[in-house]
């Protein structure tokens, strides 16, 4: 038995189906990009290129017009662009978490979905930034958030979160863009070996960098994909920890509160591992794949969401503690009267008007993954399809209420308001989602969705035994006789 | 083309199982060939010492690169934000008070210290691999094999490169022989 075979005494068995080879694994993966596309991909594709081309428009649109097209306006600047940003960047942190933080855990399961959650990463990360870039208003001249020496002698105010916001962002796309490419190295071999013409072989081939499989190679290699993956986690978790630093370093009622790094992280995880089930459901059927992605593999990321989950209604729930307890009128103000919809009415005898963005908010995140505690939920693919997809609502939801609901009606009665989405604020929205899957199903169709030399190095017997081998070589007269296989 | 001429460019033998491959490896180690190696399609825990190689030391770039990038941030915040004094004419900092804070605080130095330890250690990390297992190259005599384009796939190569010192046509075929391969190939190069 070798070492890395799954341990008998604790019950585990292999995470693939029994008997699939590694040339099984080459060729399911490989060939989706070798194959003619299915013709759901070409539906998705063209639907998503439209969706791309409306967020064009809508940006050219902003550009021509300013950012008056949108509906923020006093006193509520932040609206959907950054809530947009928010939920984006929070999408991506699933796949940082699943490629990294299981890895340093040693959670083999990941490598069925490992690529596929850094892909979505890369272009979650993508779509985020763009919303501050064009918040911007003149975004031209976002080359200022950069410290770049200039005639004016100008500088960037390095205490402001937002500028801490511009460093990780913009280092969260690198290493998401270098540690996805690492990883993809030894597969574009596995594609370059494989293509039948000259085109293929040279465009893969050049991605693969002349990797042939040395093992001096895959020494270095491995250390320096721990390094990523070291390096990834604190990452990830100091991202979205400055991200909720734009807003708890403030002292708008609702933002200032200590909760919010950790709080935000969580969420951030929960809807990336949403999105990356809601998109691997997809995959797994258009591609067939059910052999390699699992309802086992499946199961253990609705475990992951309920663990998430829980830790969200938490957040949830002792935002509302503290709220009450600190006897802040403004803070309580804001949680029970606009997110609740409780207390005083408005001068209409309305409640907050958008109590419902809250309770749309509690049901998607906290109630609907209850579900997951029961196994014949976690295992049924259209239960976790509907849970993943109101998940994702939930998530949007959670940080529209952040920014929406807190400052509305804040300090002053006087500067109180009311936010209106606008048709070029939906349009855009709706545009971003173009622009991510355009993205991604360009990435399903050209690169191998799944790390295939990570598969394989988890197939029982895919490592050598050295115990046997050992006892075997003080044995000399056998010399020669390889042992056998298990 | 006619009248070319080749060389021996390295021995390649093709093993179908991991405990077949490092039992060879073991025995070209320990016949004490320093110029060759074991392609696999994923990385075989275990051959490490099975070839007798040295732990790689990549970590040691990539920590000094991070904590650079540490220093680099903190003398671009110091420089912008604390100072006022014109450096080689880049423009003189910009001393700033913000919220009742001094201008070159610690504190909130220390996400962008983080980020850009980040950064630069990854950096190290990536060009660091690529210079130690010297990629790309395209070129390699091993490719001329078509036999090997399986190294990818699903099976296991030694190979034994012609410039190892030991590297003798017959004998190496010969140890090569007694590993029990499922095939074995002399690779040639051009001579240029």
């Amino acid at each position: 038995m070798s070492y890395d075979a799954p341990i008998k005494e604790l019950g585990e068995t292999s995470l693939l189906p029994e008997g699939t080879s590694a040339h099984d694994i080459t060729e399911t993966i490989a060939g989706v990009t070798e194959n003619a596309a299915p013709r759901g991909w070409w539906l998705l594709f063209l639907l998503s290129l439209s969706a791309l081309g409306a967020m064009t428009a809508a940006l050219a649109y902003l550009f021509v017009q300013g950012v008056g097209v949108w509906g923020n306006n006093a006193p509520i600047y932040w609206a959907w662009d950054i809530t947009n940003f928010v939920w984006w960047i929070g999408i991506g942190h699933a796949g940082t978490l699943i490629s990294a933080i299981l890895f340093l855990f040693r959670q083999k399961w990941r490598t069925s979905i490992n690529r596929f959650a850094e892909a979505m990463t890369v272009f979650a990360v993508l779509c985020a930034g763009l919303f501050p870039a064009i918040h911007t208003g003149r975004p031209w001249f976002d080359y200022y958030l950069f410290p770049l020496p200039n005639q004016m002698d100008m500088w960037p105010n390095f205490k402001s979160p937002l500028m801490w916001d511009v460093f990780a962002v913009s280092t969260y796309l690198t290493i998401s863009v270098i540690f996805w490419y690492v990883g993809l190295i030894p597969d574009f071999a596995t594609l370059r070996d494989r293509s039948k013409n000259l085109t293929r072989k040279r465009i893969y081939g050049f991605f693969a960098l002349g990797w042939r499989g040395a093992h001096r190679h895959w020494q270095h290699y491995e250390r320096a994909y721990l390094i990523f993956a070291g390096i990834s986690t604190p990452l990830v978790l100091s991202v979205h920890s400055v991200v909720s630093f734009d807003f708890a370093t403030s002292v708008v009622p609702g933002w200032h509160t200590t909760i919010f790094p950790p709080y935000f992280v969580a969420g951030a995880v929960f809807s990336g591992f949403a999105l990356v089930m809601t998109l691997m459901l997809i995959c797994r059927s258009i591609f067939k794949l059910q052999n390699i992605v699992t309802i086992r593999h499946l199961d253990l990321m609705n475990k992951f969401m309920l663990g998430t989950a829980l830790l969200v209604g938490y957040a949830y729930a002792m935002e509302f503690f503290i709220a009450w307890y600190s006897s802040n009128p403004y803070e309580q103000w804001v949680f029970f009267h606009n997110r609740l919809g409780w207390g005083q009415l408005d001068s209409s005898g309305n409640w907050g008007p958008l109590w419902w963005a809250y309770y749309a908010m509690v049901f998607c995140n906290v109630i609907v993954p209850q579900v997951f505690w029961f196994k014949r939920a976690r295992t049924s693919v259209p239960i976790m399809l509907i849970a993943s997809v109101l998940i994702n609502i939930g998530m949007w939801f959670e940080r529209f209420v952040i920014i929406v609901t807190s400052t509305y009606q804040d300090f002053l009665p006087s500067s109180w308001g009311m936010f209106h989405p606008t048709a070029i604020d939906i349009l855009t929205y709706v545009g971003t989602f173009g622009l991510f899957f355009t993205l991604f199903l360009l990435f399903v169709r050209w690169i191998p969705m799944i790390a295939i030399a990570e598969v394989k190095g988890n197939l029982p017997g895919a490592h050598p035994d050295m115990h046997a081998i050992e006892a075997h070589d003080e044995a000399p007269d056998a010399l020669g006789a390889p042992v056998p296989a298990e | 083309m006619a009248n070319e001429t080749k060389k021996p460019a390295l021995y390649l033998a093709e093993y179908d199982t991991p405990n077949a491959i490092a039992q060879a490896a073991m025995k070209v180690r320990d016949a004490g060939y320093k110029s060759w190696d074991c392609h696999t399609p994923y990385a075989m825990h275990g051959m490490d010492e099975a070839m007798g190689l040295k732990p790689t030391r990549i970590g040691v770039l990539s920590f000094i690169f991070g904590m650079l990038g540490v220093a680099t941030a903190v003398i671009l915040i110091q420089y912008t934000n604390a100072f006022d004094f014109d450096f080689l004419s880049i423009g003189a900092g910009y001393p700033l008070i913000v919220g009742g804070k001094p201008p070159g605080a610690f504190p909130s130095m220390v996400p962008i210290m983080f980020e850009l330890g980040i950064l630069l250690c990854g950096f190290a990390t990536l060009f660091g691999l690529l210079g130690l297992i010297k990629l790309p190259m395209h070129n390699h005599p091993i490719f001329a094999s078509d036999r090997f384009e399986a190294a990818t796939d699903d099976k296991y190569f030694i190979s034994i490169e012609a410039d190892d010192q030991k590297f003798d046509l017959d004998r190496t075929r010969a140890l090569l022989e007694a590993t029990n391969p499922t095939y074995i190939e002399l690779v040639e190069q051009e001579v240029l």
